[in-house]
């Protein structure tokens, strides 16, 4: 689109008619065979229909008339082109996530920025300037080939992955859970897949975000309460999307190609697959840590291996683990829930709840906090 | 599109790279010199220079239209600029390319405006 209307702002617009359209017809009637081919044949038909009402564009009106939609080969997708534009290492972080949702996913400015908690003129501006960066620099509209490829999945994928975790767990105190950030996520990550078949780490990114929300009816009790992994109720869990997603995590490792995203599904395999919090695999849990941190040492991956730690090796161990992270994790309130939960194992019940209330103070999430308020009471 | 390519390092880089060893800083001479005879080859190189370093640079600034002298470079930061390169290229990721060969540290990618 972009490449035929030659204008990033029209062209934009366009994509997200047809995906909005896309997200209302898909759902009932189910993902079309080509859904590149089918998303360009309404963006092309709505392009006519702008454009028509501007006299200006009369010329390239006939342009896309002339074209016909190039039936599939994943490279002309031009949705593809945006997401990989919009996730351009040349622009901050923020903004790539913030133009993926607006400009990818159909979200309004007011809804992206009370998603990640800013005000609607600093999210509106943030937007503006990113995609002036995108005209002025001249960022190409293209999906990258050769050796830049790879870095420049993981760029897209680390997008949607902060867009899924925002989605399955919020910063914001509003609500716990916003599930529709989280699936669209998946969907997008659906989308880059079915666009770009058989990338390992798409595929791992993918089987993650299902074997995440397969567990979303276990996630809250009827109150509204969180229930934390130990004490969810498995048969809750949606045992057709977990072995949905380890299939997908199958096809993944059948490509011997490793990264973040499979080992982190993996993790969430090995929880799906067992029967109780007690009889989890924990060894394999731990290896998988230690793969990971193979990869990245990061030190909320490293706070996470402490947890499956201290039931291989006890919670004395574990407890040593997490405080070498304190000073890493200072104002991350799961380093002080954590060590608050070691604590009372090892029957330390002062120091626990001084840290939970230094969690509590840390923590902006509702259900998060009324479960710290909960252990602080009982 | 014309980009303008800001080679840039640190105060500490300037004195490490000026009391280097003699045959490294031919190394590393003979290395950018290089990068910038292959693209000049290839075409995407319209000019470039390398600078020398910010005790030898003088900054003319006007105080009600009256222009003053002083000593030094007019930012005033830990950062300096070793050189640039002015390159016509497709696109940003052309010119990122560019950027990521360069064999001598950090690199500022500013698109020049176009006339």
């Amino acid at each position: 689109m972009v490449r035929i209307i030659g204008n990033f702002d029209i062209a934009e617009e366009v994509v997200q008619d047809s995906l909005l359209a896309a997200l209302e017809t898909w759902p009932e009637q189910g993902i079309p065979d080509r859904p590149g081919a089918w998303l360009m044949t309404t963006a092309r038909r709505r392009a006519i229909d702008l454009l028509r009402r501007d006299h200006r564009y009369a010329d390239k009106v006939a342009l896309l008339e002339r074209s016909t939609v190039n039936p599939d080969p994943p490279e002309a997708d031009d949705r593809l082109r945006l997401i990989f534009t919009c996730c351009h290492p040349a622009l901050a972080t923020e903004a790539q996530v913030a133009l993926t949702l607006r400009a990818v996913a159909g979200f309004t400015t007011q809804e992206i920025a009370a998603a990640f908690l800013v005000s609607e003129p600093t999210m509106a501006q943030r937007i503006v300037r990113a995609k002036r960066k995108i005209v002025e620099a001249n960022i190409p509209y293209r999906v990258p080939q050769g050796p830049e490829l790879v870095p420049r999945v993981d760029a897209v994928l680390a997008v949607l992955y902060l867009m899924f975790n925002e989605g399955y767990l919020s910063h914001s105190p509003a609500t716990a859970m916003r599930r529709d950030l989280a699936e669209d996520a998946q969907w997008l990550t659906l989308l880059v897949d079915r666009l770009m078949p058989n990338q390992p780490e798409v595929l791992g990114l993918l089987a993650l975000t299902m074997l995440n929300l397969a567990r979303s009816a276990a996630r809250f009790d009827a109150a509204g309460e969180m229930v934390l992994l130990p004490d969810q109720d498995r048969a809750l869990w949606d045992r057709a999307k977990i072995a949905e997603g380890i299939s997908t995590l199958e096809r993944a490792g059948s490509m011997r190609a490793p990264g973040p995203y499979q080992l982190q599904a993996a993790i969430a395999a090995v929880h799906a697959e067992s029967r109780s919090w007690q009889e989890t695999d924990w060894p394999q849990i731990v290896r998988l840590y230690d793969a990971l941190l193979g990869m990245s040492s990061s030190p909320v991956v490293r706070l996470n291996r402490a947890v499956a730690l201290a039931q291989v090796a006890g919670p004395e161990v574990a407890l040593g683990e997490v405080n070498d992270l304190a000073i890493a994790l200072a104002g991350y309130h799961l380093l002080h829930s954590t060590r608050a939960e070691l604590l009372d194992q090892l029957g330390e019940h002062q120091l626990a709840r001084e840290a939970r209330l230094r969690a509590l103070e840390l923590c902006q999430n509702p259900a998060e906090r009324s479960l710290l308020e909960r252990k602080l009471a009982g | 599109m014309k980009y303008v390519l800001l080679f840039v390092g640190t105060m500490e880089d300037q004195e490490r790279f000026e009391n280097m060893p003699a045959d490294q800083m031919e190394a590393g001479m003979k290395a950018a010199g290089k990068w910038f005879e292959d693209y000049s080859r290839a075409g995407k190189i319209v000019g470039g220079e390398q600078l020398k370093g910010p005790q030898t640079a003088t900054t003319v600034r006007f105080n009600d239209g009256k222009p003053i002298v002083t000593d030094g470079p007019f930012v005033e930061s830990k950062e300096i600029i070793g050189g640039f390169a002015v390159v016509e290229v497709k696109d940003l990721d052309e010119a990122l390319e560019m950027a990521k060969s360069w064999p001598a540290g950090p690199v500022e990618v500013w698109p020049a405006v176009e006339r």
